[in-house]
């Protein structure tokens, strides 16, 4: 019964391809991938839809307010309202834009962010695309996204758009290497750069209570929320959006798209959350795996969508809380502090490696990790150079 | 289907190609050599070397393009210019497309039956890279990190 629920999708999809038994290969090659990007398509748009109201929800909720509530119940068909009005908008294209680079962008941009789900296990035996590589192929899909906001920038024609690719070029290149450094420690202990062999590697539990995520151990904890905070700054969200500053540069390289072009853009960024949210959650919180062997019983998958929506909920905390830092604040928060932690994860991962993890392990990288920490703090600490500040009328 | 795939990416990879070389604009040929590099990694792909491919994407796509895009922005201030047509790369172009062809039609075909092959993984290219190429790599790496610092110093403000 449970393993039937469990494996619903993937037998349903086994039936669907059971109708073309005696085709040649090829074709039931291209309709189970086809069938594959449908599914992916389907779930990732709706999962978008319900994003863009529960954050404006969220973020209402956090402010004081009620947020959308008119479209539907609770307000929960105001997306399908906002597509409607995105889609009949005009299309205005600059009369001195770049035409044909202007169009490709929001294409490319799009295309990066979705091809990047491909790869992440949602449940058991539930991997769109295996690849071997995969870990790989999602980041150098990733590195695509850089050639498409700079396409957006500068064929737009306009100062705003070109500086606000600047930014987004910048930090993006800056929180690649803290980003893609912190997922070593996780292919370092499992020694694959399979998505499905890093999930298998988090399976049992230690002590028969605490699952075995490497999110629990030392080095997985500190590389978690590296790799966190690089994520916000790659999908270019609060406190991190910088590229879109409105009180600054108007909407950085989608200053000059409109109508279903400017949603387009909107929701690569939601996609590219997920995607980001998604790989955080495969590499450090057990991916599709259940927290409590109690829990087995339920179906894999929506293990998965339920951490998924846990560290979304938290990009929507973050924004409704913390205020836009700077661009130089995000530069040396990179380079000073980001990079040498991310290198020091990898460190302490080795350091568990040859300790055969246990508690001597635990013990020994908790002591790498903290001795960095705490040398990186009072290295930049910047408090000294201020007097204490004092408030004339607040007090 | 492997041919059809093999006819499609040719078709592309040639058409970037031919695009970067005849494109007006400087913009548009550098973003078409960024198709290029996705046609040979399709190509890699294509023949099952997976991390070269991606590797290929990552490094060619993910940050020579953008480096070339920028160098572009941040050098010429004649983007928007036509280019005169370049005699010099046509003899350049000529000489190497001669140089391949002399050197393959040349070349004495091997045996058509390849000894059996396994699997290229990415585990493989760790393992060999750590083992038997680990003081190239090392190599690398030190040349790297004296590229990091030598930028670095560059952009330092000078301090008096």
């Amino acid at each position: 019964m449970n393993a039937s629920f469990d494996q619903l999708f993937v037998g349903g999809k086994q039936w669907l391809l059971s109708w073309l038994t005696g085709a040649p290969d090829w074709i039931v090659q291209i309709v189970s991938s086809l069938i594959n990007i449908f599914a992916l398509l389907t779930v990732f748009l709706t999962l978008f839809a319900l994003m863009s109201v529960l954050e404006r929800k969220i973020l209402g909720r956090i402010q004081n307010r009620y947020g959308p509530n008119r479209v539907g119940p609770f307000g929960l068909f105001q997306p399908v309202a906002d597509g409607i009005k995105m889609l009949i908008k005009e299309d205005i294209v600059p009369a001195r834009a770049d035409k044909i680079v202007h169009f490709l962008a929001p294409i490319l941009i799009a295309a990066a962010a979705i091809l990047a789900l491909g790869v992440i296990p949602y449940g058991r035996n539930m991997t769109p695309f295996t690849i071997d590589g995969g870990i790989l192929f999602f980041f150098a899909v990733g590195s695509t996204t850089e050639l498409a906001v700079f396409m957006a920038g500068w064929g737009s024609n306009n100062k705003f758009s070109m500086l606000g690719a600047m930014r987004a070029i910048a930090q993006m290149v800056s929180y690649e290497l803290p980003l893609i450094i912190t997922v070593l420690p996780a292919v370092m202990v499992v020694g694959s750069l399979n998505p499905d062999t890093i999930v298998a590697a988090q399976a049992g539990y230690t002590f028969g209570v605490v699952p075995r995520w490497f999110v629990f151990t030392p080095w997985g904890f500190a590389a978690f929320i590296l790799f966190f905070v690089s994520g916000l700054v790659e999908s270019n969200r609060t406190p991190f959006d910088v590229p879109e500053g409105e009180s600054e540069i108007v909407a950085g390289h989608m200053t000059e798209y409109s109508g279903f072009k400017y949603a387009t853009f909107f929701m690569a960024e939601y996609i590219g959350m997920f995607a980001i949210t998604g790989l955080a959650a495969t590499l450090f919180l057990g991916g599709w795996h259940a927290p409590l062997r109690a829990l087995e019983s339920v179906p894999s998958y929506v293990w998965f969508f339920v951490k998924l929506s846990a560290l979304l909920f938290v990009y929507i905390w973050l924004r409704g809380t913390l205020p836009r830092t700077r661009v130089d604040q995000i530069m040396n928060f990179a380079w000073k502090f980001m990079l040498p932690m991310a290198f020091t994860c990898v460190i302490a991962a080795a350091v568990w490696h040859y300790a055969d993890g246990g508690w001597r392990g635990w013990l020994w990288s908790f002591a790498v990790i903290a001795v960095v920490y705490f040398t990186l703090s009072i290295l930049l600490d910047t408090r000294r150079k201020f007097a204490p500040r004092t408030y004339r009328f607040a007090e | 289907m492997n041919s059809a795939a093999f006819v499609i990416i040719a078709i592309l990879t040639l058409a970037g190609a031919l695009a970067a070389a005849t494109l007006q604009k400087l913009m548009h040929a550098a973003l078409s050599f960024a198709v290029t590099f996705v046609g040979i990694a399709a190509f890699f792909f294509l023949l099952g070397a997976e991390f070269v491919g991606l590797a290929l994407i990552f490094i060619y796509i993910g940050a020579v393009a953008v480096l070339i895009v920028f160098t572009i922005l941040l050098t010429r201030r004649d983007v928007e210019k036509d280019r005169g047509f370049n005699w010099s790369g046509v003899a350049i172009a000529i000489a190497v497309f001669g140089a391949l062809t002399w050197s393959i039609l040349k070349t004495q075909s091997l045996s058509i039956v390849a000894p059996h092959v396994p699997a290229l993984t990415v585990k493989r290219i760790g393992e060999a890279l750590m083992t038997s190429y680990v003081w190239p790599l090392q190599c690398i790496g030190l040349l790297l990190t004296a590229a990091l610092i030598g930028a670095l110093i560059l952009v330092m403000e000078e301090k008096r």
